[in-house]
């Protein structure tokens, strides 16, 4: 309780004062002045008051009263023999053990009970954290038919309908970043694929094809937050009508969302008033943004 | 949680197992040393020096006076917990396998592998008071099943033992004639090898693991199959939470196959499942091979791990995890 005093300077070292050394060379102590330190409870709701008495900075009296609750720790109980055991001479090879050698260490690595899936989410979602799993599912996140609109069934490349749909079409499902320019249009500069570069062979009118595809009642929705997922969003906009296709835009490096996705609806008329209802809806803490993926013409 | 890892061993992890009141925690390796550790902080306490092989399975006494290990140096032996200091010896003709004490501590069973011509055997004996009168003749002998029995523990009452093994059969035998009691089911039951084979808490159902790739909890009684946990790997080791409704199991590929695989695919996790609904809660990554030895703290907020690695981790849960809902 030695505190120190402005313009007193200890006399062993009149001429200069380190600072480090103030606390404890401050000699003169006044503390049998003060009252004694007082404790008060622990009451029955484990309340604990403590009363101390201290001169501050000014040399004036103060009283300190801090109240604290006591808890007892959840169960830490220990049986008689347990605590006895925990005194027993080490034995074996551990009675000599050098200091360095480190036996038993804390992990420096978090470690977390992973769960399977997002606490929340629906069956549907469920994705095993297992990287053989999915190679041998191939990815079974969102599988979403565009042709016959069936889900987790097949891809849209070998749906058994694809000869009922009313264009024939020779899409074969690309990798998302094609996928993405599609949708996004073409702006200048912008990363152009090879098969869809001019002058590119392709079957004809299969690019064209899937860009017509893909814009078809395609609805942009902007300012996600960032744990949005597909099935969040095709939860969202089910709500309207059938939903084609559901895409989120994700970072290759973060794998977190980039913030902004794409749904594409069945029908026009459910995707007209998908974007009347949410547009300016709060989801997430956030206010979406909904509008038509490409600027209609018509 | 930020679990502690144990380095004691230099050859995998074979068992663990902690006394009753979960303050001292067991481990047996392919090393021929197994090492007793403070559960809670994970600082070694001792090492039982003696045995010549590897050391397969460990039990410890009620009052955690006594330890019995099973080692393929084709003997059994007691100890005593506080010293390191070895009471007796069984020797047999082949490998000591399972190790377990009757309720009481007056009994024991171990198990002996086929060996040389030998069938694999199940041995009663009894365990004096006095570790100066113990002797080393069985009470009761049992041969029947082929291949290694891996696990053999004490049924309700010491009325039975039940024993699995290579055969993938569960078998309950009455502990007092030897006679076959009852059988799994070939249709319900495993299909290979059982490696593993733990009681609940209140010894009234138990949980089997096995190289088919999931686990099996049985009634103890009536040895009915109750649930069935799935998983993509074989399954080395099996533990059921005292606390919780929870199971978990522990495997991976072959250790042959360890360094041909990324870690990452090897699936050398501690799976949590629901022990009612037998849907997977989550996974505990750590080890770098195949997970060998589970056990729960008897208070059930820490669990450690044993792994081909040759480390024990020793995981004490976060709060969130008595809270998780499927």
């Amino acid at each position: 309780m030695a505190m120190n005093r402005p313009g007193y300077s200890n006399p062993a070292q009149p001429s200069k004062l380190r600072w480090g050394e103030l606390e404890e060379d401050d000699g003169e102590d006044l503390d049998f002045l003060l009252p004694p330190r007082q404790v008060i409870g622990p009451d029955e709701n484990g309340i604990k008051k403590v009363i101390e008495y201290k001169f501050n900075d000014e040399g004036n009296k103060v009283k300190i009263t801090t109240t604290t609750r006591v808890r007892k720790l959840a169960k830490a109980r220990l049986s008689k023999r347990a605590v006895e055991r925990r005194s027993w001479a080490k034995f074996g090879d551990a009675v000599h053990v050098d200091v360095g050698s480190r036996l038993t260490m804390v992990s420096t690595e978090e470690i977390l009970l992973e769960r399977p899936r997002a606490p929340g989410t629906k069956e549907e979602t469920k994705v095993a954290g297992d990287s053989l799993a999915q190679l041998g599912k191939g990815g079974a996140v969102l599988m979403v038919c565009r042709t016959c609109g069936k889900k987790g069934d097949h891809w849209t490349s070998r749906c058994p309908y694809k000869d009922l749909a009313p264009q024939p079409e020779s899409f074969v499902d690309k990798p998302v970043s094609s996928e993405t320019n599609a949708t996004s249009g073409m702006t200048k500069g912008a990363y152009v694929p090879p098969s869809l570069r001019a002058g590119a062979e392709r079957p004809a009118g299969g690019g064209s094809d899937m860009r017509r595809r893909n814009e078809e009642n395609s609805v942009r929705v902007t300012n996600l937050s960032e744990d949005t997922r597909e099935p969040d969003l095709h939860e969202l906009f089910r709500t309207f009508g059938a939903v084609s296709r559901v895409y989120v835009a994700i970072d290759q490096k973060t794998g977190m969302s980039r913030g902004f996705g794409f749904v594409n609806f069945v029908n026009k008329e459910d995707a007209e008033r998908a974007i009347a209802k949410l547009n300016g809806y709060g989801y997430d803490n956030l206010i979406l943004r909904v509008e038509w993926a490409t600027p209609r013409t018509n | 949680m930020r679990p502690i890892l144990m380095k004691g061993h230099e050859r995998p992890l074979t068992f663990l197992k902690y006394n009753r009141d979960g303050d001292l925690l067991f481990s047996c390796a392919k090393d021929h040393t197994p090492t007793v550790w403070f559960a809670d902080n994970g600082e070694r306490l001792g090492t039982y020096r003696g045995h010549n092989g590897a050391v397969w399975c460990c039990d410890v006494s009620r009052d955690s006076m006594m330890l019995i290990t099973g080692s393929a140096d084709q003997s059994a032996k007691l100890w005593n917990v506080q010293t390191g200091a070895q009471l007796f010896t069984f020797n047999f003709d082949s490998p000591a396998r399972a190790v377990d004490f009757a309720v009481g501590d007056k009994l024991a069973v171990i198990t002996t592998d086929p060996f040389m011509g030998l069938p694999s055997a199940i041995h009663v004996k009894h365990i004096a008071r006095d570790p100066s009168e113990q002797t080393g003749e069985s009470v009761l002998t049992i041969k029947g099943p082929q291949g290694r029995i891996n696990r053999a523990v004490w049924g309700p009452l010491n009325k039975t033992i039940i024993s699995a093994g290579e055969d993938a059969v569960v078998r309950i035998w009455d502990s007092e004639t030897g006679k076959l009691l009852k059988e799994s089911d070939k249709e319900t039951g495993h299909k290979k090898t059982i490696t593993s084979l733990t009681k609940s808490a209140d010894s009234s159902h138990f949980l089997t693991g096995s190289l088919d790739k999931s686990a099996k909890l049985w009634d103890i009684r009536s040895l009915t199959l109750i649930k069935t946990y799935v998983t993509e790997r074989p399954v080395n080791a099996v533990a059921m939470s005292p606390l919780l409704d929870h199971v978990v199991l522990g495997g991976g590929q072959d250790a042959s196959a360890v360094t041909t695989t990324d870690h990452r695919a090897g699936k050398f996790e501690a799976k949590f499942f629901d022990k009612v609904l037998q849907e997977e809660i989550g996974g505990v990554k750590g080890h770098f091979g195949p997970i060998n030895a589970l056990a729960f703290n008897p208070d059930g907020k820490s669990f450690s791990s044993g792994g081909e690695d040759g480390y024990v981790r020793l995981h004490h849960f976060d709060p969130d995890y008595f809270h998780i809902k499927i």
